[in-house]
């Protein structure tokens, strides 16, 4: 599904990323862990295509395809989802019609019709229910005044909605309560399939208690420094990132 | 021969062709003793520091232009046509009876120049006419000349059942022409109006229009005006907007500025009364070298009144926006609550927008806020979009629509909010196929 190889990538003067090597296969479910600054979003951001980062060199391949040089919407239409930390307020552009204008874009783009509307509705009520979304959350602004559990679950409702191949949902926990990391879990969960792929950013072990990954990686200034399985998700909770941070600078 | 010169040489025989016995005729005679004197304004003025009307007065604009002929299917388009509406329509300045639809039952909407010749609507000119404007050039100029344009008379209690539209065509039928429209609205007591204003040019021959309202909004009276400026890029509009509001009562202006080569909105506010409200809101969307000045003026001279302004600009290429927005708060004028928001985005490198608040409170217990801001596109934000498949031109569009938006939500009409929202897709070049 995702091969990244050798990547090295930074903002202006800095290098952020160091030298990163990631491969998720179809049907894997990857937790990156790490320490803030660490470089998490910073890759979550570089895969998703934002234009101010600068890839200096290595690869990123999604499905054979080569990712460089291509922007942030032709990677969505390839099937890159990123689920963001702090999604943005959009006054004015319902939830609706956001993900109306997004899904037919991506359908354009795949060279296919536009959705008709009665079907659109319907789709949107199905992935609606599957969230627990109230309907009348759908017909308001984007984001605007939302709490922190409702941004975090619409992004997943849009997740949802666009049926990405490779999904990175970074830091979706932070900000919320139990219930509401409960709910957005079981929304991913429920999205999991064979076919698709999933990434998760976090901070903490508290998600991995729900989203269960196969393979787990800690970031550590820009590099992979372990990788394991999900034991070391538990490991890494029981000692901090001291231990691992120490071994780096040996 | 400059423009000036030829303004005020060719007024006696101006006058001639009017009524010299109108109770108005020593009104213009003054008026065009001050424009004389005066002249037009020059960028040494601190009011029109950033405008200059120089190049304009270089231009050999035809005073007393030929009425063109239009058919309505040509015009359509410019019309809010899905709904009914009551229409005042005038071509190179002259009436068009066939265009228009106007009344007399019950309240008047019809023409200026029927209501400054017949004596049934003396009472009405003696009260009104030209009571509620300022000492300014511009407005003289127009005063001296004023013999057509829009005449609202809205008795006591009434609403017409539907918007009022008044539209001034250019058809160029001879060179460059200078058009003057005079605009009377006048709602009585718990009277209530919606109305839109358009001029529009059709042809390639330069127009400039100077054009006063003066609006008269009595107790509980309520007013909502459009401006819809979205002129070709060689006409030029000067709009002096004066509106006299009394107790208790709420009058809007939305001021839509899309296109034209340079605007110049005066919109003057001034508050008679006791727990008014006044509403001034603007979305200005530019490129090219278009510029877009606006010059508002709120006068609190009454207590327990509000007044909000909220001004949204976006400019593109090498246009240029100003704003510059100035509160007055008389002694008397204490609870006085007043807020004003300028908010600009610059999408090119090459664009300028000025802005500029100008408080002058003498009262000391009141409200009074105002904040600008001169800002880039939200980089974030476009990402965001971008990342779930909207390509860049469309997420740009969705990002001005989402900064634009509460403007928008505050004109009470569907079909105007869908025009202008398909004005601002038009201006970029994005289909967003559903009305936001």
């Amino acid at each position: 599904m995702l091969k990244v190889s050798n990547l090295v990538a930074g903002i202006e003067e800095s290098t952020i990323l160091n030298g990163i090597d990631l491969e998720v296969n179809a049907g894997e479910v990857h937790a990156i862990m790490g320490p803030n600054g660490s470089g998490k979003s910073t890759l979550a951001s570089v895969i998703a295509g934002k234009e101010e980062y600068e890839v200096t060199s290595g690869k990123m391949e999604l499905l054979g395809e080569d990712l460089e040089g291509l922007s942030p919407e032709e990677r969505a239409h390839m099937g890159v989802f990123l689920s963001f930390q702090y999604p943005v307020e959009i006054p004015g552009v319902t939830v609706t019609n956001f993900m109306r204008t997004a899904l037919n874009e991506t359908r354009k783009a795949r060279g296919l019709e536009e959705m008709p509307a009665n079907e659109m509705l319907k789709l949107i009520r199905e992935k609606a229910e599957l969230l627990e979304i109230d309907r009348k959350f759908l017909s308001r602004s984007l984001n605007e005044g939302f709490s922190g559990g409702e941004k975090k679950r619409n992004e997943i409702f849009q997740m949802a909605m666009m049926e990405p191949k490779l999904a990175i949902l970074d830091e979706t926990d932070s900000g919320l309560d139990i219930d509401a990391l409960r709910i957005v879990a079981e929304g991913v969960n429920k999205l999991r399939s064979k076919d698709n792929a999933i990434i998760v950013i976090t901070h903490y072990q508290r998600l991995l208690d729900y989203i269960v990954p196969d393979y787990v990686h800690v970031l550590h200034q820009g590099k992979i420094v372990k990788s394991g399985t999900k034991e070391l998700a538990l490991e890494l909770e029981d000692k901090g990132y001291d231990w691992l941070k120490q071994k780096t600078t040996v | 021969m400059d423009l000036k010169e030829k303004i005020v040489s060719s007024f006696l025989a101006f006058e001639d062709s009017v009524d010299l016995d109108s109770s108005v005729h020593e009104l213009r005679s003054e008026a065009i003793k001050k424009f004389e004197d005066h002249g037009f304004p020059t960028k040494k003025e601190e009011a029109w520091k950033y405008t200059s009307l120089n190049a304009l007065q270089k231009v050999d604009f035809s005073l007393f232009p030929k009425e063109g002929a239009l058919d309505y299917k040509e015009v359509k388009s410019y019309f809010l046509h899905e709904i009914d509406s009551y229409k005042i329509v005038f071509i190179d300045g002259v009436y068009s009876s066939y265009l228009s639809e106007t009344t007399h039952e019950g309240m008047d909407i019809c023409l200026m120049s029927a209501a400054l010749t017949k004596p049934t609507y003396k009472a009405v000119i003696d009260n009104y006419f030209n009571k509620a404007v300022k000492d300014d050039s511009m407005t003289h100029l127009n005063t001296a000349f004023s013999k057509e344009g829009a005449y609202i008379y809205i008795p006591k209690g009434k609403a017409p059942h539907k918007p009022i539209q008044i539209m001034h065509f250019s058809t160029g039928s001879e060179a460059a022409q200078m058009l003057q429209p005079r605009n009377l609205i006048v709602l009585e007591e718990g009277a209530e109006a919606q109305i839109i204003e358009r001029h529009q040019n059709l042809t390639k021959n330069e127009v400039f229009t100077n054009v006063v309202t003066e609006i008269f909004v009595a107790e509980r009276a309520n007013l909502d005006y459009y401006k819809v400026q979205n002129d070709r890029d060689n006409a030029s509009l000067v709009d002096n907007t004066y509106i006299d509001q009394k107790s208790n009562s709420v009058a809007s202006v939305h001021t839509f500025s899309f296109g034209g080569k340079l605007v110049r909105n005066n919109l003057n506010f001034y508050q008679d009364g006791s727990r008014i409200d006044s509403v001034l809101k603007g979305i200005t969307l530019l490129g090219e070298k278009q510029h877009v000045d606006h010059y508002t003026l709120v006068h609190h001279a009454q207590p327990n009144c509000e007044s909000h302004q909220d001004y949204k600009g976006i400019y593109a290429d090498h246009s240029t926006g100003v704003f510059n927005g100035k509160i007055i708060v008389d002694q008397i004028a204490q609870k006085t609550n007043a807020f004003q928001q300028n908010n600009n985005i610059l999408i090119s490198d090459k664009a300028t927008v000025n802005t500029k608040p100008q408080l002058e409170i003498f009262a000391d217990d009141v409200r009074c806020s105002h904040g600008c801001t001169i800002g880039q596109l939200d980089e974030d934000a476009l990402f965001y979009l971008q990342s779930r498949g909207v390509p860049k031109k469309e997420a740009t569009a969705l990002l001005m629509y989402a900064f634009a938006n509460n403007v928008l939500e505050s004109v009470r009409l569907d079909a105007l909010k869908n025009r202008i929202n398909g004005i601002i897709a038009d201006k970029l070049g994005v289909e967003l196929g559903f009305d936001v």
